[in-house]
């Protein structure tokens, strides 16, 4: 997004073909604009009140919502060390976005692949400073945007440990975190997210953050799994979930957050955030169900794992769709996001071997592909989506399996570098003692549960 | 005296206990335990990953009684804990060489 910091005018025009989320309306907002000379844009007291909101909804996301969901699915020995590094690596990069990392996202200027350095300490950004919306002459104040964009890359960082936990050590965690949000989390927030990103330019439709955050975020996991190596024993000991009542609790608080990163996606409290809302609702309500009747087809119980598990897929395949789809688009994306989900995590996951110990990757990487590729179908008005009535599905299609490529391939070399990284100033992995006596009393010196 | 000792499925426990007292009982012990026997054990799957527990988790009752009342106290129990499937448990009853009745100190038959 480019933001008319003060700079009406000229360039208002320009920074106006804004946010990648709906080009089709960013388009058509340039092209008025230069019709009619633009007006300074105004603040709205409901949008603000709005997007700090949300905010505050992808925050309890992470905190407690995140860390329960995962904390949860580990076993009991190492509950506090898994909270306790996402905790740490959202508070790490919350720090590390003023410093440089919303400068390498949304600064102005810059490539197709970063942004200029310019507002490097949120140099020049003041309680007047704006960003824009997606509506001409509508703006955010900049710090409430700089605060809603930081907490996307809080939970990204946070979200790849799903496949790390039970055997990372908590310094690698942190060196790790330093590397891979600086050479792949800016660099592909604003491919896709800024005016100039190279996605944005290609025309890829991701509402909320299906490639940023989830492909990436998975396909992070996958690689940074297969480089750190399966935990000892794994699969032949029990690994089972130690509470699936705080995973539950989880899963309860990262639906409710879903709202905030979806809707306030929007940037604006419209219609087009109420379109992103009940999108989630269903697609999400589809998909829970859809995960426990493959269950059953497979010959097993309906779950209440199975359950929550549903829920998350949905949620990860709604996030590109969520303003670019109808409601019964987004029903039918769900399910299918569920079903392939569901084979991702246990019939691919165990054939090929690898430890995802939480299915990062099954879920949000797999989870966040089949949304990618499926908002370039819901998105066509004739399936009710909010597409232009010549709407090119085809073209589209193509333009989003583009972005899912570049998207896969910059996360697993990234991340690679960024492992190795962590490799050699931490060590990357814990002791097998450590290891065997759980990483809450090795790592952190507690245990999560005292009798 | 004998000491009656039978593992049974949890669920069953409110009607053995209430088999035994219909008979006389006045006391039991009970414990919840593991084991196995000819009933399989219960699969438990978390997407996909498949775990096998070989322990069935059982509830032992130990009744005390006279010899004349154990042969009535084996059947009640027989009768009240039987589902007809694998797994309904096994009653061992042992001769029982002392009892004591630790706040008297009644010993034998009057400290049943």
């Amino acid at each position: 997004m480019k933001l008319s910091t003060g700079i009406a005018g000229a360039t208002g025009a320009a920074g106006l073909a804004l946010f990648a989320a709906l080009p089709a309306w960013a388009q058509d907002a340039a092209l008025q604009n230069a019709a009619t000379p633009p007006a300074a844009p105004t603040v709205n007291k409901g949008d603000t009140a709005w997007m700090m909101t949300s905010t505050l909804l992808v925050l309890m996301m992470i905190l407690p919502g995140l860390a329960l969901f995962y904390g949860g699915l580990t076993r009991a020995k190492n509950m506090l060390s898994t909270m306790t590094q996402i905790g740490a690596v959202a508070c790490f990069a919350m720090l590390i976005w003023v410093m440089y990392g919303y400068t390498m996202a949304f600064g102005d200027g810059g490539n197709a692949f970063v942004a200029g350095f310019g507002k490097a300490f949120l140099k020049g950004i003041t309680p007047d400073s704006t960003a824009a919306t997606f509506t001409a002459g509508v703006a955010i104040p900049e710090f409430v945007f700089v605060c809603f964009q930081m907490t996307f890359a809080a939970i990204t960082v946070a979200l790849v440990l799903g496949s790390v936990v039970e055997r990372m050590k908590f310094s690698a965690v942190m060196a790790f975190a330093l590397v891979w949000l600086t050479i792949v989390y800016f660099p592909i927030a604003h491919m896709v997210w800024a005016s100039n990103g190279y996605f944005f330019g290609l025309g890829a439709l991701d509402f909320a953050g299906g490639t940023v955050v989830h492909i990436n975020a998975g396909v992070s996991a996958l690689v940074a799994a297969l480089i750190l190596g399966k935990r000892v024993g794994y699969p032949q000991e029990r690994m089972a979930p130690h509470s699936l009542t705080m995973t539950g609790i989880g899963t309860g608080l990262l639906w409710v957050g879903w709202f905030g990163f979806n809707a306030g996606s929007a940037l604006e409290a419209n219609g087009s955030a109420g379109l992103a809302m009940i999108n989630t609702f269903v697609a999400t309500a589809s998909a829970a169900l859809f995960w426990m009747l493959v269950e059953r087809a497979r010959g097993h119980q309906g779950s209440a794992l199975g359950f929550c598990s549903g829920i998350i897929a949905g949620l990860v395949a709604v996030t590109p769709a969520a303003g670019n789809s109808g409601p019964f688009g987004a029903i039918v994306l769900g399910g299918v996001a569920s079903v392939v989900c569901f084979f991702a995590v246990s019939v691919l996951k165990p054939r090929l071997g690898y430890d995802d110990a939480l299915d990062a990757f099954g879920i949000h990487g797999v989870g966040g592909m089949v949304g990618a590729v499926g908002t370039a179908v819901v998105y066509a008005p004739g399936l009710g989506g909010p597409g232009p009535a010549d709407y090119d599905m085809g073209a589209k299609l193509l333009v989003q399996i583009g972005a899912v490529l570049a998207t896969v391939a910059w996360a697993a070399v990234g991340t690679a570098v960024s492992v190795v990284a962590a490799r050699a100033l931490t060590g990357l992995r814990v002791s097998a003692e450590v290891e065997h006596n759980g990483l809450d009393i090795g790592e952190h010196g507690e245990r999560a549960y005292n009798p | 005296m004998k000491l009656v000792t039978a593992i049974i499925k949890p669920f069953k426990l409110d009607e053995v206990r209430e088999a035994l007292s219909a008979v006389g009982v006045q006391g039991m012990t009970v414990t919840e335990v593991k084991g196995f026997g000819r009933q399989k054990g219960q699969t438990e799957i978390y997407r996909g990953a498949e775990y096998s527990t070989n322990m069935v988790p059982k509830i032992k009752v130990e009744v005390a009684c006279g010899s004349d009342l154990a042969g009535r106290v084996v059947e009640a129990i027989q009768q009240s804990a039987n589902t007809g499937a694998i797994g309904d448990g096994k009653i061992f009853v042992l001769d029982l060489g002392q009892v004591v009745r630790i706040r008297t100190g009644e010993t034998d038959d009057t400290a049943l």
